[in-house]
């Protein structure tokens, strides 16, 4: 756990760049700070692992103060993940991957062999282990740059805006990487962003700052959305928040029919007003019955209210076709259904 | 041209102290001894001064210093306070036309990495030495050689000066060859100089292909 008891950061030149900060970082969860530029989000991810002091307060580290650790000691036991990645030009990728182990004398087999499982676990070709970091992508620096600060297991990462560089769609796709890694590994990571949306998909928990370097709201991400601190922190959530905070409410909370399927071997008459879901023999959805009209699926369970109702707003029935994890029809959400589930959102 | 064969032809000029082979290792002598001593002082300062940020006006004053400095005057004074009986007169302005490329490429080259890249460095843990040797130096080298070189380039020129003072060397040709009107002398003697000055530039650049990482140099094609 990482702990901030009243730190405060003023820089030579006065300017209070973090005020006054209290929170806590849980072991084993993704803290994001968001907030606009400028609010003091890298003065306070660098005051964790020393590149910069705090002036007032105190930093603990699984109870430990930060000062009383020799900074490069304490930093080769926090990963580090920066905006351009920061890859040494003169290496090659594994090499890179391995700075870490190097530094603590590890043998270099080891430390090689260690980058190697780690570029696979970042989702790189093992190929690209060979090259240097100006024949890689900027994404692909990136996912270095992750497996670079885990590579001697560090328990706590931090990670300074690392996918603010590259498209939406490399951004969305490391995005999923980290949470599939962070599911397996349990890291306790401090996570930087302005983008909220980022941060609501990332975080665990959300501390909101606003300029001048003080705590808005510190909250988990349905929490923010539903219940803002204050006119700020709506502000900067933006719109749709009634509809994002439906990602965050499990679909399982559907009461599913299932006398609205039919196999298509057994079609039976339609009644007129019905719309019956065709499944075929291994229990795929085929189509309405005797309508040509679209539909769409969610997986029952898994995906968030927001898809079940995503899902029904694609079909033309208005009704979502429920699926299970392998694909197989296991009912229909109704109108009636969704309804219900959004006013048991609604009251919380 | 005929000079020139008839300099290269001549016998006297393959044997006895005045040999070809003994003034180009006389000249080869003074150039790289003055070259070791202006890297010993330029490199470590150069990385010092750009590591640290601190007496960069070092830098600032050397680097004008060398384009004022006028090596044949220096020479002069020298000889004048220390006489010929030593080799120093001729080093020591060798190596104060030395040391200015080499410590202010060397400055820039540390200066001018990436402060991203220095960040990141210390963000993983490496200490300053290391911080210095293990990352700024490999990714500096390119500038660090161009420096080297361009000293080397102009001590071969410039240690023709030797030759005023009654030194070897390749200028002797010159010098003499003025003084008696030996015009084929003159010509074989600055051949002989521009030659070696351009045999050092490619071993420099030779040298720079080996040492310098292809990550930096990015010399290679995308596989
Ligand atoms: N070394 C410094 N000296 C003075 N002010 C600084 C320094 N570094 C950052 N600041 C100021 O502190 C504030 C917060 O900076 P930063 O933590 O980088 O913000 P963020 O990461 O949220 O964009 C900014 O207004 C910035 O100008
Ligand atoms: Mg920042």
């Amino acid at each position: 756990m990482i702990t901030f008891d009243s730190v405060t950061k003023r820089y030579p030149d006065g300017f209070v760049a973090v005020d006054d900060l209290s929170l806590e970082a849980e072991t084993g969860q993704i803290t994001v700070l968001v907030g606009p530029s400028g609010c003091g989000k890298t003065t306070t991810l660098r005051m964790i692992n020393r590149m910069i002091d705090a002036t007032e307060g105190q930093i603990l580290l699984d109870g430990s103060d930060v000062r009383q650790i020799d900074p490069p000691t304490l930093r080769r036991g926090i990963g580090y993940v920066i905006q351009q990645a920061g890859l040494f030009p003169h290496r090659k990728i594994v090499d890179n991957v391995a700075t870490v182990p190097y530094l603590l004398g590890w043998e270099k087999k080891k430390a090689r062999d260690r980058a190697m499982e780690l570029l696979e676990r970042v989702g790189l070709d093992p190929k690209m282990a060979q090259r240097y970091p100006f024949q890689l992508s900027g994404g692909q620096q990136q996912r270095v740059g992750v497996a670079r600060a885990l590579a001697a297991d560090p328990p706590v990462l931090l990670m300074d805006e690392p996918f603010s560089a590259v498209d939406p769609i490399v951004r969305t796709s490391l995005q999923e990487e980290l949470l599939r890694l962070q599911a397996e590994l349990n890291k306790t990571i401090v996570f930087v962003t302005h983008d909220i949306d980022e941060a609501i998909k990332l975080g665990d928990k959300v501390a909101v700052l606003r300029v001048g370097g003080k705590l808005a709201q510190f909250a988990a991400p349905k929490t923010l959305l539903s219940e803002p601190a204050d006119d700020f922190v709506r502000e900067f959530l933006g719109r749709d928040r009634g509809i994002r905070r439906l990602s965050f409410v499990s679909s399982s909370y559907l009461k599913l029919r299932t006398d609205l399927t039919v196999t298509s071997s057994s079609a039976a008459g339609p009644s007129d007003d019905a719309w019956l879901m065709v499944v075929s023999e291994d229990g795929k959805p085929v189509g309405w019955l005797d309508r040509d009209e679209p539909f769409g699926t969610y997986v029952h369970g898994k995906d968030s209210l927001r898809a079940a109702l995503d899902a029904a707003l694609l079909s033309s029935s208005g009704q979502a076709v429920a699926l299970d994890e392998s694909g197989r029809v296991v009912g229909v959400a109704t109108r009636k259904a969704l309804d219900e589930a959004l006013s048991e959102a609604a009251d919380g | 041209m005929n000079w020139l064969i008839d300099f290269f032809g001549n016998p006297d000029n393959w044997s006895g102290p005045g040999a070809i082979p003994v003034r180009l290792l006389e000249h080869l002598g003074f150039s790289a001894a003055a070259l070791v001593l202006a890297a010993l002082i330029g490199i470590p300062l150069g990385l010092l001064i750009g590591h640290t940020g601190k007496g960069s006006v070092i830098v600032v004053v050397s680097a004008n210093l060398a384009r004022a400095l006028p090596t044949l005057g220096l020479l002069v004074l020298i000889v004048l306070l220390l006489g010929t009986a030593s080799i120093w007169p001729v080093l020591i302005p060798l190596v104060a036309l030395a040391v200015p490329p080499i410590l202010v490429n060397t400055f820039e080259g540390i200066r001018g990495v990436d402060p991203e890249l220095r960040d990141a460095a210390y963000g993983m843990g490496l200490r300053g030495p290391q911080v210095l040797f293990k990352v700024l130096v490999p990714v500096a080298l390119p500038l660090v050689m161009l420096g080297l070189r361009l000293a080397a380039v102009q001590v071969v020129a410039t240690a023709a000066v030797a030759a005023y003072v009654g030194l070897g060397g390749l200028g002797r040709y010159i010098i003499d060859g003025l003084a008696t009107q030996d015009y084929e002398s003159v010509v074989g003697g600055s051949v002989l100089i521009v030659g070696f000055a351009l045999a050092v530039q490619g071993l420099f650049t030779l040298a720079q292909k080996v040492m310098v990482s292809p990550g930096v140099s990015q010399r290679l094609r995308v596989r």
